[in-house]
């Protein structure tokens, strides 16, 4: 017998520890438990930081100047002075590539930010409130959504006489937010109908509450997913209409411009056109991937 | 009159959906004191619930419509109230247990923020307060360890736990009525009997109208002082649970009791009620029982057959033949 009570005290004791562990657990915390683990999140995560980094101080990465070059200099192949190589000015390519995850940081944030704020108010509205007023506004999102972004972008801006990080922005978001949109709405339209969102009605909660509290906590997940990769996407297309050249105008600094700048010497002078064309490309690539890591994640089924 | 707390009158509803008019609820009427307890009793798809929803004003409309009959409040329709009036009953005046506890938490906040919710939006409780009270609630309704677990989420706690934390929100504004709707199905039958006495306790110490739905007649007999007995959307026999199950005056009532296995007298046979409910789309004209009703005669086809009061006056049955079968089942005990 006292065998058995020996026995059973550190049982005891775990048990309670092992209490305590999954009173952590929530939706958020057992993703954060997932995504720890995986290899991938972490390069993610430290090229997206290096991004963001670079944008806020580039000093830290090179003291040289973006905009000022000695044209004696020009057209270097890299070196282990200029990594990237120099351009027609003689201007270290590196250090335009770091000055230029300034704007493609920027635009991203504005747009991903005012999209999903635009998406999560009226996809909300659209999808707790249901019929007309669902109506008016779904119709409105289709109807936008058949205007192709970069088309509808050329024209738009065409009409800016200035082009600057806010007009390009404001394009970006204008053709962005009807995806982002329609996925609120739709994980609105799934969680309303949930059993909770009832019991905190007859509860006596308001709209407001409902929605705020109770619906869009809720049905927040798909859109930070997708907000990840919408980064990526923006950084993607800021580059490609400063590519084509309704974007930002010299002299700016932008991947974009680069490019742009680059892309007559591809044959001459590859090393132009491909160091930024890889920063670009892996930038975007990180923050698509994160989105993903994000949704699987999130989602038990994944596991 | 006056003591009246929650007056049901004639309630009907339907649901009107493509493939026809659902009359869900054709005539409920039951009322509730303060202290007592009203049980209605049906089997699935009698209109329970439905009426549970109207009362609480949560029948999504369209498809829903409350189509007649009255909902009185203190003596207030509640029905002729604006929708932010309404607004202010619920939770406040009368609140509802429901079914399924685990889908009526919100599953990513803790339980101590869901029920402190009611008293920092109601009260205007401060956060500190709200996180006391909520423990104070957690104790009230016997969760052990409240102060420890009043940090976990919905999905760390028993299905019987968790129960008790919707009761716990329900009562956290102090309701004069509670509706428990099948409050204890989804539990396992010993921790019913707790989630039960803990309802009745609740109920004699706060002095609160309980409504309590279900389909289950032990826990009707055990509890409660009325009962309402519901088919196919209509109350069939309205009346004091002992009179009502110790001698019905409706055949269904009638079919119910000896369908059911009893340790005080000694039956060799349980007798099922033969055939099944009615689809709600289709209910047939006169008495919606006629097709299974062993009494029934030529005169139940003709009309739906109003309640009427027999006896001391509290009771009342929706039976044209319903002195037949009330001598019948006097005999028979």
């Amino acid at each position: 017998m006292t065998e058995i009570s020996l026995d059973s005290e550190p049982v005891t004791i775990e048990a309670e520890e092992e209490l305590q562990d999954v009173e952590e657990r929530s939706l958020t915390a057992d993703a954060w438990l997932q995504l720890r683990r995986r290899p991938l999140f972490w390069i993610c995560v430290a090229i997206i930081a290096v991004l963001v980094v670079a944008s806020a101080f580039p000093g830290l990465f090179t003291d040289l100047d973006p905009q000022i070059g000695d044209q004696r200099n020009n057209l270097q192949k890299p070196s282990s002075e200029h990594w990237f190589g120099t351009d027609l000015l003689g201007r270290d390519q590196f250090a335009r590539v770091v000055y230029g995850a300034r704007v493609s940081i920027v635009i991203s944030l504005i747009v991903t930010f005012s999209a999903a704020a635009i998406a999560v108010t009226f996809g909300s509205l659209s999808g707790y409130y249901g019929g007309r007023v669902d109506s008016i506004i779904s119709r409105i999102t289709d109807v936008w959504f058949a205007i192709p972004t970069v088309l509808g972008g050329i024209v738009m801006l065409q009409l800016f006489a200035q082009r600057n990080i806010l007009t390009v922005s404001l394009v970006i978001i204008v053709f962005g937010w009807p995806t982002m949109l329609r996925l609120v709405r739709s994980a609105v339209i799934s969680v309303k109908n949930a059993d909770f969102v009832d019991a905190a009605r007859a509860l006596g909660a308001s709209d407001r509450r409902i929605i705020g509290r109770h619906i869009l906590p809720n049905a927040l997940t798909p859109l930070l997913v997708y907000m990840a990769i919408t980064f990526g996407v923006v950084i993607a297309a800021e580059a490609a209409l400063t590519f084509i050249g309704v974007g930002l105008r010299k002299p700016a600094v932008s991947w974009g411009l680069i490019i742009s700048d680059s892309r007559g010497r591809i044959q001459t002078h590859a090393f132009l056109l491909l160091y930024p064309g890889i920063v670009l490309s892996m930038a975007v690539f990180s923050f698509i991937l994160l989105g993903d890591l994000l949704r699987d994640a999130f989602d038990p089924r994944q596991r | 009159m006056a003591d009246k707390l929650l007056e049901v009158e004639n309630l009907e509803v339907e649901f009107r959906i493509t493939d026809g008019v659902v009359k869900a609820v054709n005539g409920l009427s039951f009322s509730v004191e303060r202290g007592e307890t009203v049980a209605i009793l049906g089997e699935s798809g009698s209109g329970k619930s439905v009426s549970a929803q109207a009362i609480m004003g949560l029948i999504p409309s369209p498809p829903g419509f409350i189509t007649g009959g009255s909902i009185k409040f203190e003596g207030v329709d509640i029905l002729e109230l604006s929708e932010e009036e309404r607004r202010l009953i619920r939770g406040n005046k009368i609140a509802i247990v429901f079914q399924d506890a685990l889908s009526s938490l919100n599953p990513v906040f803790t339980v101590g923020w869901q029920i402190g919710e009611m008293f920092r939006k109601h009260r205007g409780a401060s956060r500190k307060q709200a996180r006391f009270s909520a423990i104070e609630l957690m104790e009230r309704v016997k969760i052990p360890d409240a102060k420890g677990r009043v940090n976990a989420y919905p999905h760390e706690f028993s299905g019987g736990m968790r129960q008790r934390i919707m009761i716990a929100m329900a009562l956290a504004l102090d309701p004069d009525v509670l509706i428990a709707d099948e409050p204890t199905t989804a539990l396992d039958v010993t921790v019913q009997a707790q989630v039960m006495d803990l309802l009745q306790e609740l109920q004699a110490d706060l002095g609160m109208g309980l409504v309590l739905i279900t389909h289950d007649l032990g826990v009707v007999a055990e509890v409660a002082d009325d009962v309402v007995v519901m088919y196919a959307g209509r109350g069939m026999e309205v009346g004091s649970t002992r009179e009502v199950f110790g001698n019905p005056a409706h055949p269904y009532t009638e079919g119910l009791m000896s369908s059911i296995a009893r340790t005080d007298i000694h039956v060799e046979r349980l007798v099922p009620i033969k055939g099944s409910p009615p689809d709600l789309l289709r209910i047939p004209s006169g008495c919606a029982f006629r097709p299974r009703c062993p009494y029934v005669q030529d005169d139940c086809a003709r009309e739906v057959p109003p309640l009427i009061t027999i006896g001391s006056g509290d009771r009342a049955t929706a039976c044209l033949h319903w002195e037949e079968v009330y001598n019948a089942s006097e005999v028979r005990l």
